[in-house]
């Protein structure tokens, strides 16, 4: 019996910032205060503050340590846990009051989250099984087992209202059902775990499968009962190597626990789950490729139908959801449709994880009810913009959503509304931008990217991204013209309704949402020839301004290419033709005299 | 593992573990002192018996075993303070593995403040 226990972050976040160490650190530092038989280091997944990591948190008193160094162990072992004496000074200061220390759960950061998919990351030891267990694991696939036919399971979850989470939205319920009867004699069907989560800035997939591994099997095995499959694959990139390991741990546990494999519970229900993993194609994640992939095939998609609840995995019919809407399913289970329906909006029912990044304070992930207004997840969850900069736009949905605009900041986050202005939920990417930013130059890089992601097999996504991003390029060099600015939105639309796949569907998605709140930017690049955030190199020039130069020749020394010439005391200036518009004199001057137009 | 019995076994075992993660402002606290003077006078048995006490009678879900620094009595140590939502806090002073146990079973079960070990 351990009377305390001390949680590590072990997600990707802060095992890069060196969590392994301080649990090395912490064990031996444990060892040496001959407390091994009193505490216990759990090493979790992730607890969604990843800017504050790596992060500690020691219970029963729930205090929360921030940005912890291997330097930092030695005084919270012999203060903390040996003498109870909380070491303020590594507290995380939000939870820090006049009274003494808050609760997590009472900050900013967490008070208007409500964790229903990453209930237990960062709260249990994702590689044991029994963690799992001990907090309700496994008790769903044991009642649907037991207590529920699979047509009971299915109208449970039409019931709940559960919508894909990977970005689409279709309901969950829906597509198990369709799995189910749309073949009625079929001899062979799966179910598959799409984990191949590509959207730059996404990973919230990630931190559930290191997080809590479990809850993906035990509802992958509940949905195997529901639509009648025995054999389960999990597609996961290859680039997360945690996630990869735990889900190895985690299938080999339940096995040994006989919650995989034959004859689950006693009865007589059969269901195990292969690994597979994904090369890192961006294009691997759209259902038909991923397919394709597992069977050994160059991943390319396929024309759509057969849907794949028809013919999918091995010509069988297969079911794909994505981690986070797996993630859902126990607990929808245990608590019942209503309790899930009971969140959430109208049309989209219960939470949503976004990988909150860009300028905002707290980046991290954050799990709300739908229907949360963007102004809330930003300003209080996300602790708002640093620098006192204005909020310009937040990009939801990847390569494939748009960008929501300050005039829609009071919009409420659900898959209907996003499409409505032109964006989608997406996986749940939220990257927020201020006024440095340029959208021409945003929507120019995620098209950099879907050209690089582009699988080939269709010509529109193939060529029309291509020459999509070459007008965007020409934009922001400043020698686009008005005609073009209509060439791109035909072309958008053109690759919109002739791709074969959700890729190139979506690709133009950016350059369209951007071209409709931020034309103005548009033109004023094409027109006046600038870029009003500062942001596109060919359209600015750096000056000097020769009253407040004090002639101090730093700028001088700094600048890499030789273009400032000037002598001591006297005001500087910088020849156009030689600078590269590196910033760096800007970054030197004392004395504000040089600015960027 | 065949068996929902066995699912259910594990899970109990294993919730007087990861309970204690849980955040609840509603439990008793037991706060034992672990400063250098409440080390030196015994405070390690006391806490560990607290420990194991409140998970042997299954009281994991309403009590919270936790330590403080020096409250400042050096004399008294080992001291326990034991908080109960709404009610006053009480001090056990002087306290053994034996006088914790005695408190479990009457302060924190039945009810009744074990008086002769209280703080006069």
């Amino acid at each position: 019996m351990y009377r305390s226990h001390v949680l590590v972050c072990g997600g990707t976040g802060c095992t890069s910032s060196g969590s392994a160490q301080i649990v090395e650190k912490l064990e031996s530092e444990i060892a040496k205060n001959g407390l091994s038989d009193e505490v216990q280091v759990v090493k979790t997944g992730c607890f969604g503050l990843c800017a504050l990591g790596p992060i500690m948190i020691i219970y029963p008193e729930g205090t929360f340590y921030s940005m912890v160094k291997v330097d930092d162990i030695p005084e919270i072992v012999s203060e903390h846990l040996l003498k109870g004496r909380i070491v303020s000074r590594l507290v995380y200061d939000e939870t820090v009051t006049d009274k003494g220390i808050k609760s997590l759960n009472d900050t900013a950061f967490y008070k208007k989250q409500h964790r229903v998919a990453l209930r237990n990351c960062g709260v249990i030891n994702p590689e044991n099984i029994e963690e799992y267990i001990g907090t309700g694991g496994y008790e769903a696939l044991g009642k649907v087992l037991t207590e529920m036919t699979p047509e009971e399971v299915i109208q449970t979850i039409l019931d709940s209202g559960l919508r894909g989470r990977g970005g689409g939205g279709f309901p969950t319920g829906m597509k198990w059902k369709l799995a189910r009867n749309i073949v009625p004699d079929a001899d062979q069907k799966y179910v598959c775990c799409n984990a191949d989560e590509g959207d730059p800035g996404a990973f919230m997939d990630r931190s559930v499968l290191e997080g809590d591994p479990h809850v993906v099997l035990e509802a992958m095995a509940i949905a195997g009962y529901a639509i009648g499959a025995s054999q389960g694959y999990i597609y996961v990139r290859a680039e997360y190597p945690i996630a990869v390991k735990r889900l190895e741990i985690a299938i080999n546990q339940a096995r040994e626990y006989g919650l995989l494999g034959k004859d689950i519970f006693g009865t007589g229900f059969d269901f195990d789950i292969g690994l597979r993993l994904g090369a890192g194609a961006f294009v691997c994640g759209e259902e038909t490729a991923l397919m394709t992939s597992i069977e050994g095939n160059r991943g390319e998609p396929r024309p759509r139908p057969p849907f794949p609840a028809e013919k999918g995995l091995f010509g069988k019919p297969t079911i794909l959801n994505n981690v986070e809407t797996y993630a859902n399913i126990p607990q929808i289970i245990v608590n019942g449709a209503d309790w899930f329906a009971s969140m959430g909006t109208e049309k989209s029912k219960g939470t949503k994880v976004f990988a909150l990044g860009g300028k905002i304070k707290n980046t991290g992930l954050v799990e709300i009810p739908m229907g949360t207004k963007l102004r809330t997840i930003i300003e209080e969850i996300g602790g708002g913009i640093p620098n006192g900069k204005k909020f310009k736009a937040a990009q939801t949905g990847g390569p494939s959503g748009g960008c929501i605009p300050a005039e829609h900041y009071d919009i409420e986050i659900d898959y209907d509304n996003l499409i409505a202005i032109g964006s989608m939920m997406g996986s749940g990417g939220l990257i927020v931008m201020d006024e440095d930013n340029c959208m021409v130059d945003i929507a120019k890089f995620f098209l950099a990217f879907t050209v690089d992601e582009s699988c080939g097999k269709c010509t529109p996504c193939r060529i029309g991204t291509k020459r999509l991003y070459e007008l965007l390029d020409k934009v922001t060099k400043g020698q686009g013209t008005l005609e073009d600015l209509d060439k791109i939105e035909d072309l958008c639309y053109y690759i919109k309704n002739n791709s074969l796949c959700g890729l190139g569907q979506t690709a133009p998605n950016p350059v369209l949402s951007t071209l409709r709140y931020f034309k103005d930017e548009y033109i004023a690049h094409v027109v006046d020839k600038t870029c009003p955030a500062g942001v596109c190199k060919d359209l600015l020039k750096y000056v000097i301004d020769k009253d407040k130069c004090k002639g101090c020749t730093l700028c001088a020394k700094q600048c890499p290419a030789g273009a400032i010439e000037g002598s001591v005391k006297n005001p500087h200036t910088i020849d156009q033709s030689k600078c590269i518009k590196c910033g760096a004199c800007m970054e030197k001057c004392k004395f504000g005299a040089i600015s960027k137009k | 593992m065949k068996s929902l019995e066995e699912l259910r076994a594990i899970r109990e075992k294993m919730q007087g573990q990861v309970g204690l993660r849980d955040e609840d402002d509603n439990v008793t606290r037991v706060v034992v002192g672990m400063a250098t003077c409440g080390i030196a006078a015994g405070a390690r048995p006391v806490l560990n018996a607290f420990v194991e006490g409140v998970a042997e009678k299954g009281i994991g879900d309403k009590v919270m075993v936790t330590q403080t620094g020096c409250i400042g009595m050096c004399k008294y140590e080992p001291i326990v303070e034991i908080m109960e939502p709404g009610k006053d806090k009480v001090t056990y002073i002087k306290m053994t593995a034996e006088k914790a146990k005695e408190v479990i079973d009457r302060h924190l079960i039945r009810g009744q403040i074990v008086s002769d070990y209280t703080i006069s």
